[in-house]
């Protein structure tokens, strides 16, 4: 049994280097000094860490909600069969694909896991002011991962549990299964 | 400043400046507030100096601009016209050329990081890069 989980663990690592490859790539100081400006831009409209944290949560939902079908799409991905499943593929090909990154996967069960992130392209060079130091710099993440799970009929809460911007080793992110969402149809005629 | 002492400032763009060190770093506060004064009109005499050298070499190194009694001062100006004045007393120009260079490094780094702009203040962990670069070179 063991052993099927981790040859499905290779097959997906596999898959993702294999998306990866397929995809447009943009330089990474391009990108980190991008997503930066955003980030600063919007603590100086909101002059505040916790409003700025809000809209990057936000604007990362919705990305989120529109990348999950660039990834369904770009990689030839089976259903998962467990929540523990969705992790991998989150981590595996999903981070990937998207940020080249290798995410590892820990504590999974079928309600929760966690992501591992050692190397973090979003937070390259960046060191946090003292008066920003409650800042989620990385939370676009999080708001990725509640649209774009939502739209697979997954309705989580995500948070930032650890950062390399306050001191910590890795960037880990907390996922949090509420509930699984029902496909709802709306009459039109109402 | 002690003899064999170096006093290191950068300008920045916007002629304001940004940073400044000394390494050794000074052990007592005895009539530091006087020698520091002489000492930065030192280097901000020949700020003028740079400017003017800086039109005609190609050359981010500008080695040594200008000399005040027994002190030299030397520049280096990054391509955004930031420049990086040392105030040093014992002739060293390849250390200096070495210091400037890993400086620089260190100085674009500390550009690349979103939250830094001109008037800020400069991250710890900048000053002690510069830090340690000092201690190597001098």
């Amino acid at each position: 049994m063991a052993s099927e989980a981790e040859r499905k663990k290779v097959a997906l690592r596999r898959l993702g280097d294999a998306t990866f490859s397929k995809v447009d790539k943009v330089s990474a100081e391009l990108f980190s000094l991008t997503y930066g400006a955003v980030v600063t831009q919007l603590l100086k409209d909101y002059e505040d860490v916790a409003a700025a944290n809000v809209q990057l949560e936000k604007m990362g939902y919705n990305m989120g909600v529109r990348m999950v079908d660039e990834l369904l799409a770009k990689a030839s991905l089976a259903q998962c069969a467990s929540f523990s499943e969705t992790a991998e593929v989150v981590a595996k090909v999903g981070f990937k694909m998207f940020l080249g990154v290798n995410v590892e996967v820990a504590a999974a069960t079928s309600s929760e896991f966690r992501l591992l992130l050692s190397e973090n392209p979003l937070a390259e060079f960046v060191e946090l002011p003292e008066e920003c130091s409650k800042l989620e710099y990385s939370g676009l993440l999080c708001g990725v991962l509640r649209g774009a799970l939502e739209m697979v009929q997954m309705r989580v809460e995500c948070s930032l549990l650890r950062d390399t911007l306050w001191g910590d080793e890795v960037t880990e992110i907390r996922v949090l299964l509420k509930e699984r969402l029902v496909e709802e149809f709306v009459d039109d005629d109402e | 400043m002690p003899a064999g002492g170096c006093l290191f400032v950068i300008v920045g763009t916007d002629d304001k400046p940004i940073y400044q060190a000394e390494f050794p770093e000074a052990r007592s506060q005895r009539r530091e507030d006087t020698l520091h004064l002489n000492q930065l009109t030192v280097i901000h005499a020949a700020l003028d100096m740079v400017d003017e050298l800086v039109w005609g070499t190609q050359a981010m190194y500008l080695k040594q601009v200008d000399r005040f009694n027994d002190f030299y001062v030397s520049a280096f100006v990054t391509a955004s016209h930031a420049r990086f004045m040392l105030l040093h007393d014992a002739r060293n120009e390849d250390g200096v050329k070495q210091f400037f260079t890993d400086a620089y490094e260190a100085y674009v780094r500390l550009l690349m990081n979103p939250f830094f702009d001109s008037g800020a203040k400069v991250p710890a962990s900048f000053d002690q890069r510069i830090r340690l670069l000092g201690k190597k070179h001098f």
